[in-house]
């Protein structure tokens, strides 16, 4: 026996090794067409950051930018390429026919999230180092603490996906749920600038606490384990919970 | 009732209930081994419920069922690993190759890559796809797809097929190419369950089959019985000009064992059709067409509904 998931994994590497140069161009274009603008251009109007030590703007968004190009991709991953399994392919129903189950699904699902965000997000990291967008060798750390971001996005995202008939909640949630994030949860600039009525809201997005676990190991800044640890439960309680609750809804979607 | 130790398809007061309806209720039925079982019904009475009962996909509401001697509410997975699938409606990969989508099934079944490669390469060859290996799913044909579902199916080498469906939708040639291999399929030992609202269909492949109406099984036979049983040797079927039928009112009793009358024509059930004809003409009536055929699954549908089966 395999270990459960492994095959739906197999699965979307088999589709995946098909289509990766399409995804490559993007891969590599998103983050040079943000550092660029954001970082360089709009940056050069930005006055060295003292609240960070002094660093300049672009080494001060670069690791908010990975983690909210993690959490763009993990939702993207999770929202029509999973409808379409249910619903337009059927893929997952001709999946539960054989051994596998709604769970197997779920995890494969996950690992591969796991395996598309480690390269996406290791090809951001490149093109950080180019952009001489790194501060400190800490900087790797930045890697996962991205990937799990995603993940904390993307497992709920999954669990949401299954529970939906059609495609139209998808817009919405792009356009109301992750472009609010990807704005306003320190990416750009630290929630202390928020109003301070929101400001603790910000603590309540998911993509705050992976902004904050990037960046302070990115910068190698702020370190306080304490502050570091909490951040990381955050996003890992998102992970478990969305997986678990996934499990859920798949079973009710594929097993009537 | 206790259940016979060689089907490997067991059913008792088999039911599934959705939310608003009850989509099978109450059926009982059995499938012997290396048999050819068919379910024969219109759409929706509820022939798909019962084969996702029997895939393992669709938990029973109530009932017994049992499954190569297994409970699917304890074994599914157990169970699938035995069983081959043909859903109703093609849930191919369309991102991958015509190849791919069966050495990621055979994955599925926990198949080595070197032996799923093997039972691909012999199964495309079984369903003469081998020249489109290499294309995406997309292009093909209705049949060719259906061809390829049904290659996927036997992957693991089941020892039961579920097809629901084969062949709706596809052409008369399609047909018959996906009926041939289904048969040669049948003389290799495997039992086949199968769906079908053709009565053609059932009469080629089935050994045995139930008719299914609104939930629930109305007749048990081999084709052959069941038309013995509810049907004449031949039906008669006349066609009058526009408005006569309406007002034949009892002229044709008689003429035959029963009288059906259809929208658009009568079927007068006989064992000499012929006899039945001229009984007719000498009764002065004018069809205006007049045809003698053997009868068919179709009038047992009808004699048994009331209705026909394809509208």
């Amino acid at each position: 026996m395999a270990i459960a998931g492994v095959r739906h994994l197999e699965h979307n590497l088999i589709v995946y090794r098909r289509v990766w140069r399409g995804t490559a161009f993007s891969t590599v274009l998103s983050p040079v067409l943000f550092l660029s603008a954001m970082g360089v251009a709009l940056g050069s109007f930005v006055p060295q950051m003292t609240t960070f030590g002094g660093v300049s703007y672009i080494v001060f968004l670069a690791p908010g930018l990975l983690a909210a190009q993690a959490m763009q991709t993990s939702a993207i991953e999770s929202s029509w390429p999973l409808l379409a399994g249910f619903k337009w392919g059927k893929t997952f129903e001709a999946a539960v026919a054989t051994p596998q189950q709604p769970r197997d699904i779920v995890l494969g699902h996950l690992y591969w999230l796991f395996v598309r965000l480690t390269i996406v997000t290791g090809v951001f990291m490149l093109v950080m180092l180019a952009f001489g967008a790194v501060a400190s060798p800490l900087v790797l750390l930045a890697w996962p603490a991205a990937v799990m971001t995603g993940l904390a996005f993307g497992m709920p995202l999954a669990a949401f996906t299954a529970t939906q008939t059609n495609e139209r909640a998808f817009p919405i949630l792009f356009r109301f749920v992750i472009t609010p994030l990807f704005l306003f949860s320190g990416t750009f600039f630290p929630i202390a600038q928020l109003p301070d009525a929101i400001e603790p809201v910000a603590w309540l997005t998911p993509l705050f606490h992976g902004v904050q676990l990037s960046r302070s190991l990115a910068l190698g800044q702020d370190l306080d384990p304490l502050r570091l640890a909490v951040h990381a439960a955050v996003l890992l309680t998102l992970i478990v919970i969305g997986t678990l609750l996934a499990m859920r809804t798949f079973r009710r979607r594929l097993v009537v | 009732m206790s259940a016979p130790t060689a089907s490997l398809i067991h059913a008792r007061n088999l039911t599934k209930r959705f939310a608003t309806l009850t989509a099978v209720d109450g059926v009982d039925f059995d499938v012997a081994p290396g048999e050819a079982f068919g379910f024969l019904g219109p759409n929706g009475a509820g022939k798909t419920s019962t084969m996702r009962m029997i895939g393992c996909v669709s938990p029973r509401s109530e009932g017994q069922l049992s499954v190569l001697g297994m409970d699917p509410a304890t074994s599914g997975p157990k169970i699938r690993s035995r069983l081959g699938v043909v859903p109703q409606q093609d849930t191919l990969d369309t991102e991958l190759t015509v190849f791919e989508n069966l050495l990621i099934y055979g994955r599925y079944f926990d198949l080595s890559y070197a032996d799923a490669r093997q039972r691909a390469t012999e199964l495309l060859e079984f369903v003469q796809l081998n020249e489109r290996r290499d294309d995406l799913v997309e292009p093909l044909s209705g049949g060719m797809k259906r061809r390829l579902t049904i290659a996927r199916g036997l992957i693991n080498e089941p020892e039961i097929m579920l097809l629901d469906e084969p062949t709706t939708g596809l052409d008369p040639q399609a047909r018959h190419l996906v009926w041939e291999r289904l048969y040669r399929l049948k003389q290799r030992g495997v039992t086949l369950v199968l769906t079908t609202h053709y009565m053609d269909e059932a009469e080629q492949l089935c050994d045995r089959l139930v008719v299914m109406d609104k939930a629930k099984i109305v007749a048990e036979g081999s084709p052959r019985q069941l038309i013995e049983r509810y049907a004449t040797r031949e039906v008669l079927e006349l066609r009058f000009p526009v408005g006569v039928q309406e007002t034949l009112d009892g002229q044709l009793d008689g003429l035959g064992e029963r009288v059906e009358h259809l929208p658009d024509r009568v079927l007068v059930y006989a064992i000499d059709g012929e006899a039945a004809a001229s009984a007719a003409h000498d009764r002065g009536l004018r069809p205006e067409s007049v045809l003698v055929r053997r009868s068919s699954l179709e009038d047992v549908f009808l004699r048994l509904t009331g209705r026909t089966l394809v509208e």
